[in-house]
Order: structure tokens, then C-alpha cells, then sequence
């Protein structure tokens, strides 16, 4: 049988004989629940209506409780009103017509051309709308009909929903009437569907939504508490009642005219609470009530929470913590959600004793069993009193819900989801304890950290999902970014550290020191001594390869493979010979290595390297020890001396030149002002004494020193981040300009008015190891603060950038001619990207690496 | 013939009902069936068109597979040449041309060049051009783009993820020290939302090799191009007891300028109810009917009055770089500078993609908001690879106009009703749906997402029904 599926939907205005056709009963009691505690007849609970208590049933369908679908009734309006979603079509409507003989004010000939025009926009595919835009304006400028001669008025509207011509009200009835003149070959070119009649939006009935749209909830007092859009039926219901009986009575006008205009009011808010013009109906508790339209809108409505993204089961979330024992692919989970979390498997005559196994186990003890799905369709679930019977009853076809086990293939996800990468699929690992656990290597895809970051996990639920994620989704089919065609996972932080480490220098190693080393990559054998270089060499496959590493100095000349740093890196026959490995040959988003490893021997090959570099670095460091102390940072009281002289030197230039500037002496800068002049040079003279700081605190500060490796090697932190330690902050900003906010003329009380020296404007001469003197803290924080701001701002910014460019660029797909269409077949590339390369099999973007197949050949021949 | 006559007619004849209905639903009658050609069929009926066509004879076209177009290349690309195997240096166009042969029309223009300028000058022969291009070709086809890979999405990703990463700091100091650009995630978004003006217009102007090096000429095109007014090159007041105004001009400025105080006197002079003549070096202003007031709003136009220059254009700064002079400009009337003698018409540019399409076209568009949105990202020290922008600049570009990116363009401009309300002012777009009777076809990514169906891209796009035995 092929499953039933929706091939299009059609939306349409619904006729009052729709809307009666399609009601169940009629409503008319302002009420929902009788004294005996059932729903009334022909009250808004009425039992026809669908159900939402248990053990009920609906008189319509007879179903019960989430059989039922629920049905919609209908009110009957004693005076009609206007939808409020349509009053300004409706008024363009009466005043591109006539509303003496219904006619569009135009002349035949007019009304030809634009009738031409129509039918030639839609045969282009190009926007109707404009054209029918063009008609009502042209037509509502008629001031006679050409027709039959009767003047045409401007129609004004009111907001939200009354209409007047000149000054005297039209009632909705007497739109409604006008409106029902109009013919339907008028009605198309007011841009009207075929078959859809303008009259409909004066409602004349109004549908009642299924009591499943709209459950009363009972609070734990017992009372009951019915939805906004019950309450807003029961209003309507209510001035409707008063309504008929007024006019029954004979009432007088005026007083009809006011209920009729409540009814009006209270439709209008029945449809959109928040239509300007009018109070927004309130809640009992003051509360503006959710009606039909705030429930669609939003972030929180139902096509953004509840269409375009849905809860799932079969999911799990907790806190990450790194294991970097485990694989890259992999991710530990946690025992408890194991048993909760299963897989369904279909019993054959090959697993069928071991799926009874684990049903045997019950849903308690691990591995087990949760559900039995028999062949039936019947849904059994295990038990520790039915499991063993239940598991002797199994037989090939029936499907064992069994419990999460190792090799399980699980997508795992991390908010923000920017990328494809931030939704992998990993190999599940069951470890005790209550977190997830992944390898610190697949952090920078994610972007995870262990801070309290939680993820989340989805077991996948059929044999075609799990065939597709295994091998689409997996970590190693994802090592390379689409976005720039490199490595984006890599080592981070004490990967690079210990690399370095190991591979910096040719110092030889005893086998005893190596083989510890190398038992983490799972190596067990080893020469009685070799260098790290030798070590690292073991995990490589055969490659050959020559580049700069991070540490190189970028010396005026450089001396390649004679590099007096091992900067140089050359692997020759998959043998690292010179250089020291670091961020630019394992690191994530750099990477070399792990680019050519993925290029010449695939995602496999490299996901293993990953796994085995980052557990000799990892051995390598706990063997040797790697630490930062506070102390490290302290340099010698000569260099201290020395940054005070440039510090003061400085302060000293700054206030110079303010002094020149004073006596009218400056010279102007090009395009700038005076003032500018001077505040662009006192920036540049601060920058640079930072800088210098800088400089010698680092000609102080060994090269052994553990933060400035982290730092040389690209395992985190900068040069800067040292000179801010144990030089000098230096100065702080606000929007790019030193700081001048604050009290008038300065920046705090503690300055002179006008004071703009360096100190007063929020330079910062200690270092973070001396400490900050108040002034300096308060300036700092200032600083600190906006960067927080900015990124606050930042991320709701480029969060909807993206979310318009997914929802533009979301439908184009590569055909299978190799040209770029959307969904109506439009091409927009006739070959993507100009080559057909797909950036993320590229190297870099490059279409083909030439230059590497050429050295490759030439050194061959 | 009614619609249902229709139906029943095509039925007759072996349509099927569903296929039958959509005919009749686009207006076929049975006549206009039997003379519609195949492309106008399978606009209505996709996958099915072929049954149908069968039935009433229609000669069936079918969608070029993929590799069909390569077939046809391969037959143009000449004979093999005779391998020759002496070794010997050639010129780059030489293993152009050789390379073109081997390719057999299978690599794309730029990667033959590549190829071109790695082994020119190298000692070759036919044989190893033979090979390397035999292994660029594998190398090539490994890199494919797979069919129904969802390259939009990817590069929408591509673009928004380091969106994170970029810095909200509007005003910065580019490559020109003194003119302000805006930069960073603002920009982007500025060239996405195809606004109007960008917030800081700004046009690079190169200038005609002769003149390239003269710093001259350079000089002398930028005050043709900056916008000079009165008060840069004259001072101005009000003589109360004459009740007129006085123009005093600064001779040095309008020396720098290239103005004489003739031009002054005949610009003031266009001025509509004032009298304007020259007294020794001033030039003096009168009214006919003077009072304080008005001398003083006439000396708030004369501030203003453009002497010489281009409209728009606030400010021009030479800077001497490696190819000689270049002119940037804060402001930008690109219109006006292209008709400028001396400039470099190939390569001047304006950020302003509005500009571009006007003055160059649809592709002068899409190349501007291709160098702007990749030079904005690198500017950030963001790598993303260019055929993502590329991307979003043709689809912005495609129709021949330029689309935002956004609600008011592609976004607003999508057949499903369901992806247009569950993207913004879904009540609208509801409501504008049941008046106009819209049909969701159901397509695209969003519209699926909400129904439940899986989306026709990647492996959805696919479809395998396994037959059994
Ligand atoms: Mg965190
Ligand atoms: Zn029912
Ligand atoms: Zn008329
Ligand atoms: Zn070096």
C-alpha cells in the first residue's frame, strides 16, 4: 500500500453555506457546562463539538479522546460584520466599483487592457498584484461610472472596521450589498480567486472551532479554566443573544446599532487582539487574551514553535564533559538515559535469541528491553512480571524496542545549530555517571565547551535513518567545513601543546619513556631509542608534505629545512624529517595534515590520525607535566624600570602635544579636524607604548615559559594577552575613541574639567599582574562592558541575517544536469560555483590543487 | 465543455483521474491538450507527463541527463594530436592548447589556465601534459558537486555562521586611513537587504595608464570630481550699512582648486532675485527688496552654492600605491564619474550596488555584491569560499533586478503560501491566500517541514522503490 501523502493544499475564503455545511450544530447558548456538570446542547462544550474529557464520547463521530478529531459547529451572526483581516481590501473594493450597478469604474476599453495585462503577467509568471494595484487606483479616481452614470464616492475607512462614504456610516449589511453587485469577471480583476465571492468577508455566520482547538484545563481547586478563544465565543454569543432580543422587541435603533457594534468589537478581537484602534480584550486577571491570530504569529506561535519545528522522543539532554579516551566519533552516554532511550529492532531468525535475551532483561536490568511491538501492531510494554513470558512469545516480524548499546548510532546537537556541522552523528559509548561525554577534538564544530554547556541526543528510529546518518552525518564525513573547504575539526588548547612538545627538536626518547607514549595511540612496539619526531611519525600514513609551522618567525629570508627554529615543517615518505608540529599542521580550522590525510586517504584515515595525534600529545604532557604559574608572568626589575620609562615617556608626549595644540601649533591631518588630529595621534602614541611594553616584557620572559609556548604554537592566548599580564594594559576604548563619557568635560570627578591626558581618558599603565588602580579598574570595566553589550547585540543581529538567508537561499538544490534551481525549475546557476566543485571535497576552495599534482609528476619523471 | 466534461472526456482515454483534474484545473479542454507541446504538459503535470503524452501522441523531451552536455563537448575537442615524446620548454599558450586537447572538454577554463602556467617553461613532453592533466581530471571528478546537494542552505550557512564572529563597529578606518566605511556584520546585512544607499557610499577610481603616474593630472581629476562650494573658497558677509552681501574669494584655495573668480561670478549669477557684480576683488550681492532676514538666507545659500564638482561626492583622497595613482571617494555619484576624462573605466567601482546595476547592468550588480560582501568577510579575517557568495548574489540577481534578501524580496516573493507565513506576517500572507484562492504545491524545504513530508532535497530528492522479486 503507498501511504497517503498531501500533494497540495488549497486555501479559500469559506461561504456562509460552507461554513453551514461543514458545522455540526449550531450554537447558541452563551454557556459551556450545565449544573449536572455535562457539556450543554448547543452550548460551546457541546459533545458534537469533539471531546477532551476521558471516558466521554462524541456524539459525532463516536470516537473517544484523541480519536476524535474534534468538529466545528457555528453561530449564526443576527447582523453581519466585517472580518476585520480583509476591511482594507473591502474598501478598496468599494471604491474601485460602482455602488449603484456593481461595476468596476473604468471603461470597457480600460478595463480591457487591464484584463490583458492580467492574463499576460500571469502567463510571464511576474506579479499580478501590481497590476490590480494599478486598476483599484485608476478606478477608485473615477468620480462618475462610466456605466451608468451614478456618482462614485470615496469610501473612507475607519480603522479597524467602519466604513463611510462622505459622511454618513454604511452598515456592514449595506456593504455586503454593494459588494454582492460586483460580478465575478470584476471579481478577478480585483484580484479575487476564482469561485470566491468579495461578499464573504461580511461575515453572516461564524464558525466555532472544535473544542480539541480550544481545552478548558481543571485546576487542582477543581475549578475550571477554559481557553481565551471559549471566553471570546461565550462574548459573542452573549451580545448576539442580547442583540436578537432587542430586535425581537422592537428596541429602538440606537440601541441596536450599539449592540450590533459590540458584536462587531468583539469578533474583531475574536480574530486579532492586537488590531490598533481598539482596546485589546482582557482577561479577567487583566491579561489581553491569546486570540486566533496571536496564536499563529511569532516566535511562539504555532508555525514557528509548533509547524516548522516539533518535539521529538526518543531524545535525550544533560550537561557535556570532555573524555578525551574515547574517539572522536563517539559519545558517552550516560546509563541512566540508555535505559530510557531505545531502538527498534525486527526480530529474525539470526537475532531473535538475542533480542529474547534482552527482554528476558526487563526494562531494569542493562542491557534490556522497554517495548514489544508484536506483528499486530500490538504495543507491549516489558515489565519485570511479563518479560519472561513476553520474551518466549517473540517471533520473526515482531519488533523488540531494545535498549540503547554500544555502536548505537545517535545524532548529537548543540545550540545554536549555525551549521550543518552543529548536527553529527556519533557512535553512542554507555559510561556510568550523568553526563554526556565527547572528545575535546569535535568541541569546535559545536563551538561546546565545558562551562555547563548541555547537548542534545536522538537515537535514530528506522534502518533508513540510521543507514543515511552513518554515513552522511558522520564526525569523520564532516572533518572539512563547506564554508572554506579546511579542517574544521582538529586539536585545540594541550593537543598542540603536547605535539610541540613532542616534535619540537631531535631529542631521543628511552623505549621505556616512548612505548608509555605511544600505548595511548594504541602502538606497543618501538626501537630502543627514537625522537619525537620518530614517535609522531608512527601515526602518520604515507604523505609527503613541506610548509611553514605556526612557531616560524617569518625571518627576512627564509632557510627552509635549515630552519634555526624547526619551523620548517618537511614529511617525506610519511615521515615528519625537520619541523615542529603545531596549529597550522593539526589544529582545527587550520590543519594541513588533516587536509591531506582527508584528500589522499579519505575521512577514515584521518579520524584515526585525530584519535592517535591527540593521545600522544595527551600522554606526552602528563608524562612531562605542563602547568602556568603566576609567578611565570613576573619579569626582572630592570624590565619593570624600563616599562615605566616608556610609560612615562608617553604621558609625557601625550601632554606635549596637548600643550602644542593648545598654542594653535598642530599640524592638520588630511580630510580631519584639528581636534581629531590630536586625538588620532595621542592614540597612536598610547598603542604604541603598549606595544613596546610589550615588546620587552617579552624579551624578558623565557621562551620556555609555558604561556608563551600556548601562545607561539597557537594552543590558545596571544602575545598580547602575555604583554597585557606582565607589561601593560594599556589603553581602553569605547566605540573605537578613548573614553570620554561621563561627567561634563571629563571622564570622572577625579579629573580636571577638560583634562584629556592619557590617564584621565582611560589608559591603563599597570599590567594585570601588578594590578589596576581604581581609575583604571573602573576604566577597564567600562571597556569590558561594552565588548559584552556588542555581543549581545551581535548575536540577535546576525541570528536574523541568517534567518533570512536560509529562508531565501533554503529551496536550491544541484540538479541532476549540474545547473542550480529552485523549486519551480528556475535556473540560478547554470553550473554551481562556475565549476561543479563542491567546497567542502575542494581543497581551500581551489578547484584542483595543479601545483601538487605538478610537483608530483615533475618529480617523478 | 465544462470542467468535469473535461475530465470525464480525458479519462475516457486512458488519463488518469488525478492528471485528468489538473488539466481541467489549468483551463485544458480537450483540444488544447492534444496541441500542447511536452514542456507545457509536464509545467502541469511533472512526472506523469510522459503517460499522457503517449496517449495523445506528443513527442516526448525528455530532461537532459546528467554527462549528456559532455558527450557533446567531447565531440567537439579536435583529434588527438601524435604523442610526441622529446622533452622540450614550452610557452604557456603551447600547453594551453595541448592541455585543451587532453581535457577533451572536462575541465572548466580556469583550471586548463592553471595548468597552463605550471608547466610552461618546464621541460615536457605530451606525454606527462597527458598525465597531468588525466590527473587533474580525477582529482576534479573526485571534487564534484553531488546532484541534490542542498547548496543553498549550505551557503546561507556558510555566510551566517561567522556572522557570530564579526565585530558591530560601524565606522572603521579602512585601507584609506581618512574616509570612514562601514564594515562588519552591518555591512553584510547592508548588501543583503540591497538597501538603497548604502549608510557610506564610497567609489575606488582608477585612472588611465598615461596617466597613472602623474600626480597631476591625479590631482586635477579629483577637483573636477570633489565637490567645491562657496564657502570652501570664499568668505562671506553682510555689509549692514549697504545692505548687501560680500564675497571675498581666497585666492590660494581657489588656486588649488583650479577656480577663477570669473566662474564664481557666473555661478552666483544663476542665482534666481539677486544682482551680482564685481567690485575690485569682491563680488558683491544685492537684493532688490533687502532686509536682514533675507540677506541672511541668501548668505545660507550661498554657503551651499556648488561651484565645481560632482554632486554627492563630499570629499576625494589620492593615494599614490604600487599601480600608480588612485582616487577614493567619500560619496558617490557614479553616473557622473564614469563620463569623467582620464579615468580608468574598466576598473572604477562604487560600493554602491544600486549604482552599479544602473550605470553597468545586472552583472555590474552582481559582481558588486559579490567583491563587497567576500571583501567585507576577509576584512574580518572570516574565510568563506566564493562560490557561497556567489550564490546569493545570483539568486539576488537572477531575475535582472536586484532582490533583498528578506521579507520585501526572495523571501516575499516565494509561490508557497505556508512558507511565506511561517517565515513573517503569517496572518497576512493567510489571509491574502484566501481571498486570492492560493494552492501550496508544496515544493519547498519550509512548506514540507510544516506538512510533515520529507523535502526534496539530498536524499529526499531521491526516489528508490525497492521491487522485490
Ligand atoms: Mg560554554
Ligand atoms: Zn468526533
Ligand atoms: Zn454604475
Ligand atoms: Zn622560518
Amino acid at each position: 500500500m503507498i501511504p497517503k501523502s498531501i500533494g497540495s493544499i488549497r486555501f479559500r475564503m469559506m461561504s456562509p453555506d460552507e461554513i453551514r455545511n461543514l458545522s455540526v450544530t449550531k450554537v447558541i447558548t452563551p454557556d459551556t457546562i450545565g449544573e449536572d456538570g455535562f457539556p450543554i446542547t448547543m452550548g460551546l462544550m457541546d459533545t458534537r463539538l469533539g471531546v477532551i474529557e476521558p471516558g466521554l464520547v462524541c456524539r459525532t463521530c463516536g470516537k473517544r479522546v484523541d480519536e476524535c478529531p474534534g468538529h466545528f459547529g457555528h453561530i449564526e451572526l443576527e447582523r453581519p460584520v466585517v472580518h476585520v483581516g480583509y476591511a482594507k481590501l473591502i474598501k478598496n473594493w468599494l471604491n474601485a466599483t460602482c455602488s449603484n450597478c456593481g461595476r468596476i469604474t473604468l471603461s470597457d476599453e480600460k478595463r480591457e487592457k487591464y484584463l490583458n495585462d492580467l492574463v499576460r503577467a500571469k502567463e510571464e509568471g511576474s506579479d499580478t498584484d501590481r497590476v490590480i494595484d494599478r486598476l483599484i487606483k485608476e478606478a477608485s479616481m473615477a468620480t462618475v461610472c462610466p456605466h451608468c452614470g451614478a456618482d462614485s464616492l470615496k469610501v473612507n475607512l475607519d480603522k479597524p472596521t467602519t466604513f463611510r462614504i462622505e459622511n454618513s456610516k454604511l452598515t456592514p449589511t449595506d456593504v455586503r450589498t454593494w459588494l454582492e453587485k460586483i460580478s465575478d469577471e470584476d471579481c478577478e480583476l480585483l484580484g479575487i480567486g476564482y469561485g470566491i465571492r468579495p461578499e464573504w468577508a461580511i461575515l453572516a455566520v461564524l464558525p466555532v472551532p472544535p473544542v480539541t482547538v480550544r481545552p478548558s484545563i481543571t485546576l487542582e481547586t477543581g475549578e475550571r479554566s477554559e481557553d481565551d478563544l471559549t471566553h471570546k465565543l461565550v462574548d459573542i454569543l452573549r451580545i448576539n443573544q442580547r442583540l436578537r432580543e432587542n430586535i425581537d422587541a422592537g428596541a429602538p435603533q440606537l440601541i441596536v446599532e450599539d449592540l450590533w457594534e459590540l458584536l462587531q468589537y468583539h469578533i474583531t478581537t475574536y480574530f486579532d487582539n492586537q488590531t490598533s484602534g481598539i482596546p485589546p480584550a482582557r482577561h479577567r486577571s487583566g491579561r489581553p487574551l491569546r486570540t486566533l491570530a496571536q496564536r499563529l504569529k511569532g516566535k511562539e506561535g504555532r508555525f514557528r514553535s509548533n509547524l516548522s519545528g516539533k518535539r521529538v522522543n526518543f531524545s535525550a539532554r544533560t550537561v557535556i564533559s570532555p573524555d578525551p579516551m574515547i574517539s572522536l566519533n563517539e559519545v558517552g552516554v550516560p546509563l541512566d538515559i540508555a535505559k530510557e532511550l531505545t531502538v527498534p529492532e525486527r526480530a529474525t531468525e539470526f537475532n531473535i535469541e538475542d533480542l529474547r535475551n534482552l527482554v528476558r532483561n526487563g526494562p531494569d536490568a542493562y542491557p534490556g528491553a522497554n517495548y514489544v511491538i508484536k506483528k499486530n501492531n500490538l504495543r507491549l510494554r516489558v515489565t519485570e512480571v511479563n518479560r519472561g513470558d513476553l520474551a518466549e512469545s517473540i517471533e520473526p516480524g515482531d519488533v523488540v524496542e531494545r535498549q540503547l548499546i554500544d555502536g548505537d548510532a545517535v545524532l548529537f546537537n548543540r545550540q545554536p545549530s549555525l551549521h550543518r556541522m552543529s548536527m553529527l552523528c556519533h557512535r553512542a559509548k554507555i559510561l556510568p555517571y550523568r553526563t554526556f561525554r565527547l572528545n575535546p577534538l569535535v568541541c569546535s564544530p559545536y563551538n561546546a565547551d565545558f562551562d555547563g554547556d548541555e547537548m542534545n541526543l536522538h537515537v535514530l528510529q528506522s534502518e533508513e535513518a540510521i543507514a543515511e546518518a552513518r554515513s552522511l552525518m558522520s564526525v569523520e564525513a564532516h572533518l572539512l567545513s563547506p564554508r572554506f573547504g579546511g579542517a574544521i575539526i582538529g586539536c585545540i588548547h594541550d593537543h598542540i601543546t603536547g605535539l610541540y612538545y613532542l616534535t619540537h627538536g631531535f631529542n631521543e626518547l628511552e623505549k621505556s619513556v616512548a612505548l608509555r607514549i605511544l600505548s595511548g595511540a594504541g602502538i606497543d612496539k618501538a626501537p630502543e631509542k627514537l625522537t619525537g619526531k620518530e614517535i609522531f611519525s608512527l601515526i602518520l600514513p604515507q604523505i609527503d608534505m613541506e610548509f611553514k609551522a605556526k612557531i616560524c618567525e617569518h625571518c627576512e629570508k627564509c632557510d627552509k629545512e635549515n630552519c634555526p627554529n624547526d619551523a620548517y615543517v618537511v614529511i617525506r615518505n610519511g615521515k615528519l624529517v625537520k619541523g615542529t608540529i603545531d596549529d597550522v599542521a593539526v589544529g582545527a580550522f587550520n590543519g594541513k595534515i588533516i587536509n591531506e590525510i582527508v584528500k589522499e586517504y579519505g575521512d577514515i584515515a584521518a579520524k584515526d590520525f585525530l584519535d592517535a595525534a591527540s593521545k600522544l600529545s595527551l600522554s606526552m604532557l602528563s608524562l612531562m607535566g605542563f602547568t602556568v604559574g603566576i609567578d611565570e608572568e613576573d619579569i626582572p626589575l630592570e624590565a619593570q624600570e624600563q616599562i615605566q620609562e616608556i610609560l612615562d615617556g608617553a604621558e609625557e608626549r601625550v601632554d606635549e602635544l596637548i600643550e602644542i595644540y593648545k598654542r594653535g601649533e598642530l599640524e592638520q591631518a588630511p580630510g580631519r579636524s584639528l581636534e581629531e588630529t590630536l586625538e588620532l595621534e595621542i592614540m597612536r602614541i598610547l598603542a604604541k607604548a603598549r606595544d613596546d611594553c610589550g615588546q620587552i616584557a617579552s624579551k624578558h620572559v623565557s621562551s620556555e615559559n609555558s604561556a608563551v609556548i600556548m601562545a607561539r604554537t597557537g594552543a590558545r592566548g596571544s602575545m598580547l594577552n602575555i604583554s597585557q599580564m606582565s607589561g601593560s594594559v594599556g589603553p581602553q576604548s569605547i566605540r573605537g575613541e578613548r573614553i570620554s563619557r561621563g561627567y561634563e568635560h571629563r571622564t570622572l570627578s577625579h579629573f580636571k574639567k577638560g583634562d584629556i591626558g592619557a590617564e584621565a581618558r582611560g589608559f591603563v599603565e599597570s599590567s594585570y599582574k601588578k594590578g589596576l588602580k581604581p581609575l583604571e579598574y573602573f576604566f577597564h570595566s567600562m571597556a569590558g562592558r561594552e565588548g559584552l553589550v556588542d555581543t549581545a547585540v551581535r548575536t540577535s543581529r546576525s541570528g536574523y541575517m541568517q534567518r533570512r538567508l536560509i529562508n531565501a537561499l533554503e529551496n536550491l538544490k544541484v540538479d541532476d544536469d549540474e545547473t542550480v534551481r529552485d523549486p519551480a525549475d528556475k535556473v540560478i546557476q547554470f553550473l554551481y560555483g562556475d565549476d561543479g566543485v563542491d567546497p567542502s571535497k575542494s581543497i581551500e576552495g581551489e578547484t584542483v590543487d595543479v601545483d601538487s599534482i605538478v610537483n608530483k609528476i615533475m618529480r617523478g619523471e | 465543455m465544462g470542467k468535469r466534461d473535461t475530465i470525464n472526456a480525458l479519462v475516457k482515454r486512458g488519463v488518469s483521474e488525478e492528471d485528468a483534474s489538473r488539466l481541467a484545473d489549468k483551463g485544458y479542454t480537450l483540444d488544447k491538450v492534444k496541441r500542447a507541446g511536452y514542456e507545457e504538459l509536464e509545467a502541469v503535470l511533472g512526472g506523469n507527463t510522459k503517460a499522457v503524452a503517449e496517449i495523445f501522441g506528443i513527442q516526448i523531451k525528455e530532461k537532459e541527463p546528467r554527462g549528456e552536455r559532455k558527450k557533446e563537448k567531447k565531440e567537439k575537442a579536435t583529434k588527438k594530436p601524435e604523442l610526441t615524446s622529446e622533452k622540450e620548454h614550452l610557452g604557456e599558450q603551447d600547453v594551453r592548447n595541448k592541455a585543451e586537447v587532453f581535457a577533451e572538454g572536462k575541465l572548466p577554463p580556469k583550471v586548463i589556465d592553471k595548468i597552463a602556467k605550471a608547466l610552461a617553461d618546464k621541460n615536457v613532453n605530451d606525454r606527462i601534459i597527458e598525465k597531468v592533466v588525466k590527473e587533474t581530471l580525477k582529482e576534479y571528478e573526485r571534487a564534484r558537486v553531488d546532484a541534490g546537494e542542498a547548496v543553498g542552505i549550505i551557503a546561507a550557512q556558510s555566510i551566517g555562521e561567522p556572522g557570530t564572529q564579526m565585530t558591530m563597529r560601524t565606522f572603521h578606518y579602512a585601507g584609506v586611513a581618512e574616509i570612514n566605511v562601514t564594515l562588519g556584520l552591518p555591512r553584510l546585512i547592508e548588501i543583503f537587504d540591497a538597501r538603497r544607499k548604502p549608510a557610506t557610499p564610497m567609489t575606488t577610481i582608477y585612472l588611465e595608464e598615461d596617466i597613472r603616474h602623474n600626480a597631476e593630472a591625479a590631482k586635477s581629476i579629483a577637483s573636477q570630481i570633489e565637490v567645491t562650494t562657496l564657502i570652501d573658497i570664499a568668505d562671506l558677509g553682510i555689509d549692514v550699512i549697504n545692505m548687501h552681501v560680500n564675497i571675498i574669494p581666497k585666492l590660494r584655495r581657489m588656486k588649488d582648486r583650479g577656480i577663477d573668480v570669473e566662474t564664481i561670478l557666473i555661478r552666483v549669477k544663476k542665482i534666481k532675485g539677486i544682482e551680482a557684480k564685481m567690485e575690485g576683488d569682491t563680488i558683491v550681492v544685492s537684493l532688490a527688496q533687502p532686509s536682514y532676514l533675507k540677506l541672511q538666507s541668501l548668505i545660507d545659500t550661498l554657503r551651499d552654492l556648488k561651484i565645481k564638482g560632482i554632486d554627492g561626492i563630499n570629499r576625494v583622497i589620492v593615494r599614490s600605491e604600487n599601480e600608480g595613482f588612485v582616487l577614493y571617494t567619500e560619496g558617490s555619484n557614479f553616473k557622473e564619474i564614469m563620463q569623467i576624462d582620464g579615468i580608468d573605466k574598466t576598473r572604477t567601482v562604487t560600493n554602491d550596488i544600486e549604482e552599479m546595476y544602473e550605470v553597468l547592468g545586472i552583472e555590474g550588480a552582481r559582481n558588486t555584491i559579490i567583491n563587497e560582501a567576500y571583501s567585507t568577510l576577509r576584512e574580518q579575517g572570516l574565510v568563506v569560499d566564493m562560490r557561497h557568495i556567489m550564490l546569493v548574489a545570483d539568486l539576488m540577481t537572477c531575475d535582472g533586478d536586484i532582490r533583498a534578501v528578506g521579507r520585501h524580496g526572495i523571501a516575499g516573493e516565494k509561490p508557497s503560501v505556508l512558507a511565506r507565513a511561517a517565515f513573517e506576517l503569517t496572518v497576512d500572507h493567510l489571509l491574502e491566500a484566501g481571498i486570492k484562492g492560493s494552492v501550496d504545491e508544496l515544493k519547498g524545504v519550509s512548506e514540507n517541514i510544516v506538512v510533515g513530508k520529507p523535502i526534496n532535497l539530498g536524499t529526499g530528492g531521491v526516489k528508490l522503490i525497492f521491487k522485490g522479486k
